[in-house]
């Protein structure tokens, strides 16, 4: 138990996707003008990240790494299909973000009207793939990657949601005209990545 | 119709510094920022994601008029997935030691956004040609601010190019003490904020109105 807490609380804040290896920027800067969008953000990331995580640990496990198919026949055992990893993952992801569109759609309307507009927008987020192949190269185990899924969607939106709140208040500062906007964010969220540093070295 | 045009040429020259891929249209900096620590993997990096571009927009565009439109992000994805594959088997291959370095960033070129912008923003209406020079310009307009990134960041961090030790380090007897700021990411985030402020200083009207 303690092993799983430990990983949650490393992919949260000790090597937080977003701060630390820099994933998922693009939507990280351009989203955060407002602490409302980057709530939504924040937990379709999470939801998102929950699911498509295991789901590829699965089918890396389960098809592509070397001696996987050895459960069809054992005359399978040689294949190694690892090189596929980039189409694989990248395909479960978008055809996962657009089932859970779907489910949420039908089921949960409330929240596909909060989360609806992200959705489409996660597919091409580098914090979703980049998460499953850090999962392939530190060779988790399912349950691991669950944990490291939610645990790393939890410190991609704390991190969304704190840039975009100090962003809100931004507007009252009077900031150099060349500086304003994108730099200015690039400075805040380095300010921020050196406060994260802070984190380093935590452990149960 | 000549191969270097005026079309042709603003395809490629643009993106440097009008319409820079980073600095004004905020596209694919995850990697910008993660593999700039040392010019080497910097250098590795700039050379792929200018290849998949460039090749990515080609083929995009050569098969524009037969991509049903609304799979086309699909098919997009599968051309540039396949191109990340073909650049990953390659470094591999050859450049085993970068690779390990690059780790899963060559993979996240799939999810740069530089990369499906063109394809979907200029490779979807034009012809081969010059959707192959605006991917290698948008190339070299990434390369650009990625080289710069890098070169600060390797030669403050630790005073060293190319692994060449430029500056001769305290460590060893020398007179510089290397800067552990600019190996970490929070240094990262500085020298492009700077970057931004330089280029939107030189032209002004990049200037964002809040």
């Amino acid at each position: 138990m303690e092993h799983y807490l430990n990983l949650a609380i490393k992919a949260a804040f000790v090597e937080n996707l977003a701060l630390s290896f820099f994933l998922g920027m693009c939507t990280f800067l351009a989203c955060s003008k407002k602490v409302e969008t980057a709530i939504g953000l924040g937990a379709a990331v999470i939801f998102v990240l929950g699911i498509t995580v295991p789901m590829n640990n699965i089918v890396y496990n389960g098809l592509l790494r070397e001696g996987a198919l050895a459960w069809i026949h054992p005359s399978l055992e040689e294949l190694d299909f690892a090189f596929l990893g980039f189409l694989s993952y990248i395909a479960i992801i978008a055809a996962m973000v657009q089932l859970v569109e779907m489910t949420l759609d039908k089921y949960v309307p409330k929240l596909y009207v909060a989360l609806g507009v992200f959705l489409p927008l996660i597919t091409v987020n580098c914090a979703i793939l980049g998460a499953s192949l850090f999962m392939v190269e530190r060779d988790y185990t399912l349950a691991e990657s669950s944990v490291f899924g939610l645990g790393g969607g939890v410190g991609w939106a704390l991190a969304i949601v704190a840039l975009a709140a100090v962003r809100e208040k931004m507007r009252y500062s009077n900031v150099p005209a060349g500086l304003r906007g994108l730099g200015i964010t690039f400075i805040l969220t380095g300010l921020m990545a050196i406060g994260f540093l802070g984190f380093s070295g935590i452990q149960l | 119709m000549s191969a270097f045009g005026k079309a042709e040429r603003q395809a490629l020259i643009d993106p440097l510094f009008n319409d820079n891929p980073i600095a004004l249209q905020v596209l694919g900096i995850c990697s910008a920022l993660a593999v700039t620590t040392t010019m080497e993997t910097t250098v590795v990096m700039c050379i792929a994601l200018t290849a998949v571009t460039a090749l990515s927009s080609a083929s995009v565009s050569a098969i524009r008029l037969y991509i049903p439109h609304s799979i086309r992000i699909i098919v997009q994805m599968t051309i540039i997935a396949s191109l990340v594959i073909v650049v990953d088997q390659v470094q591999q291959a050859y450049l085993f030691d970068i690779s390990t370095q690059l780790t899963v960033f060559v993979g996240l070129i799939i999810t740069n956004w530089i990369v499906m912008g063109r394809a979907e923003g200029y490779a979807m209406q034009n012809p081969v040609w010059p959707s192959f020079l605006d991917g290698v310009g948008n190339g070299a307009g990434y390369s650009l601010i990625l080289l710069g990134t890098g070169f600060i960041r390797e030669l403050l961090g630790s005073g060293a190019l190319f692994k060449y030790q430029l500056l001769s380090l305290t460590s060893e007897g020398g007179w510089y003490s290397p800067n552990g700021l600019m190996v970490l990411s929070p240094g990262a985030f500085f020298i492009i904020g700077f970057f931004i402020w330089g280029l939107r200083t030189w032209k002004p009207d990049q200037v964002e109105e809040e």
